[in-house]
């Protein structure tokens, strides 16, 4: 279970993370949604330890990992895979190399047993055979699918999305959701995307949670958001250009 | 007018500490990490070949053409005052205390000083760096402790052998436009130089190599506002490198002359 209590951030005196709180059970797909730049990437950056709040706490299967060094969250991080929104592959290694970096870097782990891993582990997104290729010689839409056999490779417990399908086709965006929904079923992952694709959202997740202002202001089961009475929530999914969201930032009136 | 511009000087004196400040926590952090186990060779290797096995053209070519010219610029004094054979002497020395040194570090920041900040901005600016600490590996551990060992060990090496080069070019000077016999070179420009001139122009590129390291992933990690960001760290490494490379031959100049007078 991840659970995020009171977390703020701010960055040069602009509050990204305003008192967050919010609780995902194993085994859920929570899908955060909210406008560009509202602070989503930069709420997962803390869950898995990369930023480090101002203030609040992240509990992680009960054990606070807020005040963990490097070193004492070595553990905790094997345990999270994080899909990076352009992939951020290492553009210098080779896509096996990329994929394996976790278990090569940190256990000790045979040649035969890596190269069955990484093989298992782009077989799962359907990218089987391409471990000799660079990440130059790869389409948006398979450097998706590669950060995602990277982050499943270590086989962890929960799995952060950051942005999945943004910036590739509709096809494309599909097939990532369904590898996403496949991925949760069988590895039985708790899985955390972070999007602003509503038809994504309502694909995989189990709950939707939205920021807004560095607070979730909501939270709840698809049917439940679809249904909502909030105006903010209301606007944001139904994607209106009018209403409470857009007369706050007064620019696009 | 007079309060924007106190503005801008303050804005400048911060920048500057922070500056130093980040740079100094790097260095420490640098300095913790390369004690800590495991230290991945490979990786070291690596950064070795590719701050010197292919820095070898550049710093040959520049090597050759530094000591052709300063035989040249010495033979238009010696020869006047009828004492051309002690160019040999004039160069090796000259080459193996500072030009050898100096000039050597400057490649190499400019080469592979520049391509560090660029590699490791980009790596910044795409997320790889968040992406490797998120896979629990340490930035300063796996991209700054190679480039460190790397650049200290290597530029020594880079420079003994452009030193070697610069004599040798010299030596063409010398023998095919001055008429001195190639022996007589040989014997006077090795005769002049002591151990002390060879260490203290070695040891100080141990410092300089640092210095590239340092300073070059200091500035690829500071990267902000994607790739014209790049293009500014890279600029701004470079310039700090080589200003903080003559400033440290400065103090290790004066530092040697007290110790081997």
């Amino acid at each position: 279970m991840i659970e995020i209590a009171k977390l703020c951030k701010s960055f040069n005196e602009h509050r990204v993370l305003d008192n967050t709180t919010l609780k995902i059970e194993t085994g859920q797909t929570c899908v955060i949604i909210g406008r560009s730049g509202c602070g989503k990437s930069v709420l997962l950056k803390h869950i898995v330890g990369v930023l480090k709040p101002d203030s609040g706490k992240i509990f992680i299967d009960g054990q606070e990992t807020t005040g963990l060094n490097d070193k004492e969250l070595e553990p905790v991080r094997l345990k999270i895979g994080l899909v990076f929104q352009g992939g951020a592959l290492f553009d210098s290694m080779t896509v096996g190399e990329n994929v394996g970096f976790g278990l090569i870097e940190y256990n000790h782990i045979d040649r035969k047993k890596l190269s069955e891993r990484i093989e298992e582990s782009l077989c799962m997104v359907g990218l089987s055979g391409i471990q000799n290729l660079m990440p130059s010689e790869l389409s948006g839409g398979m450097k998706k699918r590669v950060a995602l056999a990277r982050a499943i490779c270590t086989k962890p417990e929960i799995i952060l999305y950051d942005e999945p399908t943004t910036g590739v086709d509709p096809i494309t965006a599909d097939s990532i959701n369904e590898l996403i929904r496949e991925l949760h079923d069988k590895l039985k992952v708790t899985s955390v995307v972070v999007t602003h694709d509503m038809k994504s959202a309502y694909r995989i997740a189990d709950k939707i949670a939205m920021l807004y202002d560095g607070k979730i202001i909501t939270e709840g089961t698809v049917s439940e958001i679809q249904n909502t009475r909030h105006p903010v929530v209301y606007q944001f999914i139904n994607g209106l250009a009018q209403g409470p969201i857009t007369e706050t930032m007064g620019c696009l009136k | 007018m007079i309060e924007s511009m106190l503005i801008n000087v303050g804005r400048k004196v911060l920048a500057f500490l922070q500056f130093l400040g980040g740079l100094a926590t790097l260095v420490w952090q640098s300095f913790y990490w390369l004690f800590v186990p495991p230290l991945k060779t490979r990786r070291v290797l690596e950064q070795a070949k590719r701050a010197g096995y292919d820095s070898l053209p550049i710093v040959s070519l520049i090597g050759l053409f530094i000591g052709m010219i300063f035989a040249f610029q010495t033979a238009y004094l010696m020869q006047r005052l009828g004492s051309e054979i002690y160019i040999a002497s004039i160069v090796a020395l000259s080459l193996v205390r500072e030009l050898g040194p100096v000039i050597t570090s400057l490649v190499v920041a400019g080469r592979v000083g520049a391509a560090i900040t660029a590699e490791i901005g980009s790596m910044q600016v795409t997320e790889q760096i968040d992406a490797l600490e998120a896979m629990g590996s340490n930035p300063v551990k796996y991209l700054v402790v190679p480039r460190l060992l790397a650049l200290s060990l290597m530029l020594p090496i880079l420079t003994l052998y452009a030193d070697i080069i610069g004599i040798f070019g010299g030596w063409l000077i010398c023998v095919y436009k001055l008429g001195i016999p190639s022996r007589l070179y040989m014997s006077v420009a090795f005769e002049a130089l002591k151990f002390k001139d060879i260490f203290t122009g070695l040891s100080k590129t141990v410092f300089f190599g640092m210095i590239i390291a340092f300073v070059s992933c200091f500035e690829g990690f500071n990267v902000e506002g994607g790739a014209e960001g790049v293009g500014r760290a890279t600029t701004r490494s470079v310039v700090w490198s080589f200003i903080l490379i003559i400033a440290a031959d400065c103090f290790f100049t004066a530092l040697f002359y007290f110790i081997f007078p």
